[in-house]
């Protein structure tokens, strides 16, 4: 019966064989990633920019058009690649370097976004990639050694380890804008203002009601260290994935009937929330969402439901700004856009990959000073990132001021922002309904240090020093 | 004790719903033996093919008219190409191939509406109303009505019309039903269209319960431990099970989670489904099988 | 010429009896071994040789239970998640314990929960079995993602690889990683292909066949459907730690869910239930189907079709595909090639 090992041996063989054209890149894999390999990888259809062949930044995409999250993915993707669209088109690159770019469809599974990390991790016909731009937590944890050993940034925005914040440990995982504590810390002070003042958490019932799965049990530790400081009842409620049956859980919040509910759903656990919190009486306007709760895509399908509902955003939706305007001017006009539906141009996740754009080309900007007006390697745009400083004079020119926050990076510290804004539902778009919140850094800071510290010697990595660096590097 | 009925009907309610999805597993099994799987990519077919035409701008009836023949043309199509070529085969190559099926209706409803979410609805308000303290939802009733009615128009077809005969025949021994002349072809063509229209109101109702997107197909994942406590021929068998898991799981994760930190709905019915098994083998009202060497 | 007919007892008991088959198969494994690392490139490594290896090792587990001893299981995620937690949790907190001890006792660990979850199939028999496996799949999941000890209080409930040493070598790098899981995965294969031809084996597919006259002529039923699920477990389990360490680095419990065990079923129906060979050509392709679609359609349709159109068409493909395989060839694959050849040899002969 072994002998039916041999249809093995063909099937191998014939793999082996198509897989000749992939060797070409193993000598360049093999070899030390730090300068610009010379590789051919080959990409699955994507929409692409004019190129000039060695002069190109790559952009590998692992995106998510398919599969249940496939709304989500295809927003930002959209919004990601509308804004590389536009510096191609408009300003012809970063410092006369096109950008181009390839997807390689995860479906939000894991082993997907391996495997296509590694398919795409040589470049695409000699352009080096930047970073890689996964937006699943999954994904992400599954690439932090490799990526930090290829040296490849890994961009996991507003969401993500909280203790890759602390860069000392984690020299190429950037949660960038907002880690899932400083969400928590922005809605319980919130919580706070709305009642008169961070005393009136004192004696307040607050139900936290997550997705049953790491990223929703993230914030437990944190939630609970806040309960224990502000003196506020908090209860924990798990909704098992995927989530479209929650009576139980908020036939519970009936009886113990919070002042507030914090909502850190994912997919339809969303709407299904939302839409049975109104089938069992619970005011909406008392649900808060979190980052992943607070898109077009959560609240459309609870309908009337949902009015009133309030989430967090690190940036608002709609299409008033320049950028956005230049988007829609310069590569929607030219009917060179990506979104099939050209009625999600402004919603939160499309604008949210605009942001992920702004971010990604400005650390390209920030390291061609440093390096040169030419293709970068992963580490040294990694060298970009941590020296991102976008301020208000610099955002103003980019035409983002307000989508944008202040954000400022270093060695350090991979956020760089934490600061979020409120939003409420009114049944047709979001209404912004604060200013920037920012959470209490200095609170988190030991924490995340502690965690992140605890990992190096899990892993026998040795932190690095930021000043010594800062140091060799100054003139 | 307010809280516990409130609990118990929530439960009762939403098991009604559960059945309704686990009612077209049961008619096909009943008809083909097969246990098809591709009966969440039916329901999320049919809602989402519903709802986009109703965002195109079609009224409410000639979108259902329009979706109710897209499922019963799918159904006669599953059965010429799926199911022919495959008789008598093991039940598990069945099921396998319905898992394949399952993959082709989702690429294909992707492809043909989108990936975008959907809202539903079906103009019945869900605020709730309060009988003598306790808290119902006027939607769930809604359901559990049109559950009823259906299991009823069901049960009726299968008893007293000829092609229910005809279904109950070949439910039992396809040779022996196509020796005595009964057309399995178009037998089969007619159960799959039934559970196509069973898998659109199911699609209708649950799509108006968490809205119209890819995880609708997952509720499939709720209605097994129904079929399977209530057995997989049963269409009484169908709704025993359903009240029974949908109570059931209510009250353990109310009473029972906080005990072990809360998300025991996931796998309690499937627990209460191995005791109840382990009690009668083919569940409650299925067909106990004879084994002869 | 020599007709293969085996001509000493001892002929006759060898586990492959032809020599030619034999050297084949020794040159196989040497070339794996020893050429492969050289030509293959990281890309191959990571992302296809060692998933195939795993897949087609959890394969075969589930190909004992389900294709040799004819108990349905829906739930072999779920032992592949208690491996690898398994595995994780005794290299975490038995200092100095060797890999392959962990492992090992992490495959045990996965044995006896299957035996737990094997006892309902004294009672029930048929597709109602899912049940038990399912509830496997589900309680395992929720178990593992609740109770924080089993991923050391990590906050996001994920566990990452210990270091890959055995015997003061460093398997870390991908070609070391690949070496690792191939040998485990040799191993284990010849040991489940003396399995099957002996006692145990004879007696799982005597159970399959009919389990009613198996009990008659005096095999006791009871103990050999839980050893099948012991062992199709303890392989389950090593390959769950496998996947986790060798091929992903991380692994949360939800990269072991309902749609994993899918897959593995998909690899052995496709493959060919009730062989050993089945499991491996299953997952080899499982694992190449998808790369291959995606690398062909990127060639014929670049750039004229929307990516997610593309991924969808890739999927109804797929589900085409496994249907056609099921109507073609129920017995999967390996009875495909084993037609092939033996029609080959019976060549011109064949009328």
């Amino acid at each position: 019966m072994l002998r039916s090992i041999a249809p093995l041996i063909a099937l191998t063989a014939a793999a082996a064989a198509a897989g000749c054209e992939a060797k070409t890149s193993s000598a360049a894999n093999k070899a030390e990633a730090t300068s610009p390999a010379v590789a051919e990888g080959k990409s699955p259809a994507a929409a692409e920019a004019p190129r000039a062949p060695g002069r190109e930044q790559y952009f590998p995409l692992q995106s998510y058009r398919v599969g249940p999250y496939a709304a989500g993915g295809s927003g930002f993707f959209g919004g990601f690649i509308d804004y590389l669209q536009l510096v191609n088109l408009r300003d012809g690159g970063v410092g006369g370097v096109k950008l181009t770019w390839s997807e390689c469809e995860t479906e939000y599974v894991v082993e997907k976004g391996v495997e296509c990390y590694e398919r795409l991790k040589g470049g695409k016909d000699g352009a080096p990639p930047a970073a890689f731009n996964p937006l699943s937590v999954g994904i992400a944890y599954a690439l932090i050694e490799r990526a930090t050993a290829d040296k490849n940034p890994i961009i996991t925005i507003n969401h993500g380890r909280t203790d890759s914040t602390d860069g000392r440990v984690f020299p190429y995982i950037f949660p960038l804008q907002l880690n899932p504590y400083s969400e928590i810390a922005a809605i319980v002070a919130y919580i706070g203002q709305h009642g008169g003042g961070e005393a009136s958490l004192a004696g307040k019932k607050i139900v936290a009601l997550y997705h049953g799965s790491p990223y929703g049990k993230e914030t437990i530790p944190i939630l609970d260290l806040y309960a224990r400081k502000h003196g506020f009842e908090i209860t924990h409620l798990e909704v098992p994935h995927p989530g479209n049956e929650q009576q139980s859980q908020w036939l519970t919040i009936r009886r113990l009937k919070p002042d507030w509910v914090i909502l850190r759903g994912w997919g339809v656990m969303n709407p299904v929330a939302i839409k049975t919190a109104k089938r069992t009486g619970f005011p909406v306007d008392h649900i808060i969402g979190n980052i992943w709760s607070n898109a077009e895509e959560d609240v459309i399908p609870a309908g009337d439901a949902a009015k009133g509902f309030l989430a967090i955003t690190t940036h608002p939706s709609g299409t008033d700004f320049p950028v956005l305007q230049a988007i829609q001017q310069h590569v929607i006009a030219a009917g060179k856009g990506d979104l099939q539906d050209p009625k999600r141009f402004g919603s939160v996740y499309y604008n949210l990959g605009v942001v992920n754009g702004i971010l990604n080309v400005e650390a390209l900007r920030v390291a061609q000073q440093k390096f040169g007006q030419r293709p970068l390697t992963g580490e040294e745009v990694r060298w970009g990132f941590e020296h991102l400083d976008l301020d208000d004079a610099r955002l103003q020119a980019l035409g983002a001021l307000g989508l944008l926050q202040r954000i400022e990076l270093s060695c350090a510290d991979h956020e760089g922002g934490g600061a979020v804004k409120f939003q409420q539902w009114d049944g047709q778009k979001w209404n912004l309904i604060s200013d920037w919140v920012t959470p209490d850094r200095a609170l988190l800071r030991p924490i995340i240090e502690e965690s992140a510290a605890r990992y190096a010697a899990e892993k026998g990595i040795t932190i690095r020093d930021c000043e010594a660096e800062a140091k060799a590097e100054a003139p | 004790m307010a809280f516990f009925v409130e609990v118990l009907v929530a439960g009762l309610l939403a098991g009604v719903m559960y059945s309704m999805v686990a009612l077209g597993f049961v008619l096909i099994y009943k008809a083909s033996g097969v246990f098809n799987f591709a009966q969440g990519s039916l329901v999320l077919f049919a809602a989402l093919t519903f709802v986009s035409l109703v965002e195109r701008g079609l009224g409410f009836w000639a979108a259902l008219g329009v979706t109710l023949a897209v499922m019963i043309a799918i159904g006669v199509a599953v059965e010429r190409a799926v199911l022919r070529p495959l008789v008598n085969r093991p039940p598990m190559t069945l099921f396998l191939a319905t898992l394949g099926l399952s993959y082709v209706l989702e690429g294909v409803a992707q492809i043909a509406w989108g990936a975008q979410v959907h809202g539903l609805e079906l103009g019945i308000t869900d605020v709730p109303f309060e009988i003598h303290g306790v808290f119902v939802s006027r939607f769930d009733l809604v359901a559990a009505a049109t559950a009823a009615t259906l299991v009823a128009t069901l049960s009726a077809l299968f008893k007293w019309t000829r092609a229910g005969l005809a279904l109950r025949a070949v439910a039992d021994d396809p040779l022996a039903a196509l020796a005595v002349g009964i057309d399995l072809r178009r037998l089969w063509a007619l159960v799959w269209a039934i559970a196509g229209v069973v898998a659109l109101i199911a699609g209708l109702l649950w799509g108006a319960r968490v809205g119209v997107q890819f995880s609708l197909s997952l509720i499939v994942l709720r209605a097994l431990p129904v079929l399977i406590i209530g057995g997989f021929s049963s269409v009484t068998g169908t709704i025993v099970g359903g009240l029974l898991v949908g109570a059931s799981e209510k009250l353990a994760e109310v009473y029972v989670g906080p005990l072990v930190g809360g998300g025991i709905e996931n796998w309690f019915p499937y627990g209460l489904a191995l005791v109840f098994l382990l009690i009668r083998p083919t569940g409650l009202f299925g067909e106990p099988a004879i084994e002869r060497v | 010429m020599s007709l293969g007919l085996p001509a000493t007892y001892g002929a006759q008991t060898r586990l492959i009896r032809r020599p030619a088959d034999r050297w084949a198969l020794v040159a196989l494994i040497a070339g794996a071994f020893v050429v492969v690392p050289q030509i293959a490139t990281d890309y191959w490594f990571s992302a296809i040789l060692i998933p195939f290896l795993v897949l087609g090792l959890v394969g075969l587990g589930l190909n004992l239970l389900t294709g040799y001893a004819g108990q349905l299981s829906i739930g072999s995620a779920a032992f592949m998640a208690i491996g690898a937690f398994a595995t994780y949790n005794f290299e975490l907190r038995v200092p100095g314990l060797p890999l392959l001890v962990s492992l090992g006792l992490g495959g045990l660990t996965a044995a006896a929960a299957g035996v737990v979850f094997g006892l309902p199939s004294l009672r029930i028999k048929g597709f109602y079995l899912i049940v038990s496996t399912l509830a496997a799949q589900f309680f395992v999941t929720w178990a593992l993602t609740k109770f924080g000890w089993f991923s050391n209080h990590d906050a996001s409930g994920v566990i990452s690889a210990p270091r890959l040493v055995v015997a003061g070598l460093d398997f870390g790098s991908p070609a070391g990683r690949y070496q690792l899981t191939l040998a485990i995965v040799v191993v284990l294969t010849l040991a489940a292909a003396q399995l099957v031809r002996g006692d145990v084996g004879r007696r799982w597919i005597a159970v399959r066949d009919l389990d009613t006259a198996a009990a008659v002529i005096g095999i006791p039923i009871g103990r050999t459907k839980l050893l099948a699920f012991a062992v199709s477990s303890f392989y389950c389990g090593v390959g769950g730690a496998l996947w986790a360490f060798a091929y992903l680095g991380t692994v949360e419990p939800h990269g072991f869910d309902l749609t994993r065990s899918f897959q593995i079923l998909f690899i052995i129906i496709i493959g060919g239930m009730g062989s050993i060979a089945g499991a491996y050509v299953g997952a080899a392709f499982i694992v190449l189907l998808p790369l291959a679609i995606d690398h062909v359609a990127g060639a014929l349709f670049a750039g004229a079709t929307d990516p997610s159109n593309l991924q969808n068409l890739q999927k109804i493909l797929f589900g085409v595909l496994i249907i056609f395989f099921l109507v073609k060839e129920p017995d999967g694959l390996v009875r495909l090639w084993r037609d092939a050849r033996a029609r080959l040899r019976r060549w011109p002969l064949d009328t």
